[in-house]
């Protein structure tokens, strides 16, 4: 379960993806790698101005990360890196309660 | 926050020399831990295995099952009786197709005190902070898992529209 300050910091993710158009846009950009507001807006109706409103609302929301590469603005998936590392210690710190519980168990028999 | 190491201990109400046993024995180690080494810990060696399911906890087992047979190394650094033993390994280093013998690898260090109930075991794995970020959140599948599942239900959403 999250705990009550884990769901007031993801309210800004919630609220990120709650528009087709950004929902799209991470989409592509989380299954098919980096894209280019220019490779973004092929496929689609809407202005590449509006392409770039929405990519910095997922941006300030920490799921998508643009970079300049040459000429081009690159855009990209990003999951909060930091809240990655720490999840994936806590997930560790849970692997070693385990671990040490089935210790406990064996030399305790 | 601290994200470079973990640190944990537990009492263990058994004799000081039990303990160390089921530390510095390869193939105790390897029961409750869920592996199977191929030689025996020596310090400075580096040593051989592979997941097989704990023979403690049917639960974990279950979870350890998917993995049954993946080869993991480990290099024991330290074995000081009764009061130390560390090896490094690679967290997390679970998909074959990947060579993380270059990687940095992470310190698991047991140490043992004696107290009046028993043995207060404490281990600290550390050197988290040298590990790519990316391997990190690719090693942990509970993370990937939940993006993968994020991205499938966005995808069936959309799709239903």
């Amino acid at each position: 379960m999250p705990r009550n300050s884990n769901l007031a910091k993801s309210a800004p993710v919630f609220a990120a993806l709650g528009d087709r158009t950004r929902l799209r846009l991470l989409l592509r950009l989380s299954s098919g790698g980096p894209r280019s507001i220019k490779d973004l807006s092929k496929q689609s109706t809407i202005t590449r101005q509006a392409i770039t409103k929405h990519l910095e609302i997922l941006a300030r929301a920490g799921l998508v990360r643009g970079a300049r590469r040459g000429r081009e603005h690159v855009w990209r998936f990003q999951p909060n890196r930091m809240d990655e590392a720490r999840r994936s210690l806590d997930q560790i710190s849970r692997q070693w309660d385990q671990a040490l519980a089935r210790l406990k168990t064996f030399v305790e028999a | 926050m601290n994200t470079d190491r973990i640190e944990k201990s537990i009492l263990l109400r058994a004799p000081l020399a039990r303990v160390w046993r089921a530390l510095a024995d390869s193939n105790e180690f390897g029961h409750w831990f869920g592996m199977r080494f191929e030689t025996s810990f020596a310090p400075g060696a580096t040593i051989r295995g592979m997941i097989v399911p704990t023979g403690v906890d049917p639960e974990v087992a279950k979870a350890q099952k998917p993995y049954e047979g993946t080869p993991l190394e480990i290099r024991i650094e330290r074995m000081e009786p009764e009061r130390e033993f560390s090896f490094r390994w690679h967290p997390g280093a679970v998909d074959p197709s990947i060579d993380y013998s270059k990687e940095p690898a992470t310190l698991v260090s047991f140490t043992l005190e004696p107290t009046a109930d028993g043995v207060l075991l404490t281990v600290v794995e550390s050197g988290f902070d040298n590990i790519p970020l990316a391997r990190r959140a690719q090693a942990f599948a509970q993370n990937e898992q939940g993006w993968t599942m994020v991205v499938g239900l966005i995808e069936k959403y959309l799709h239903a529209a």
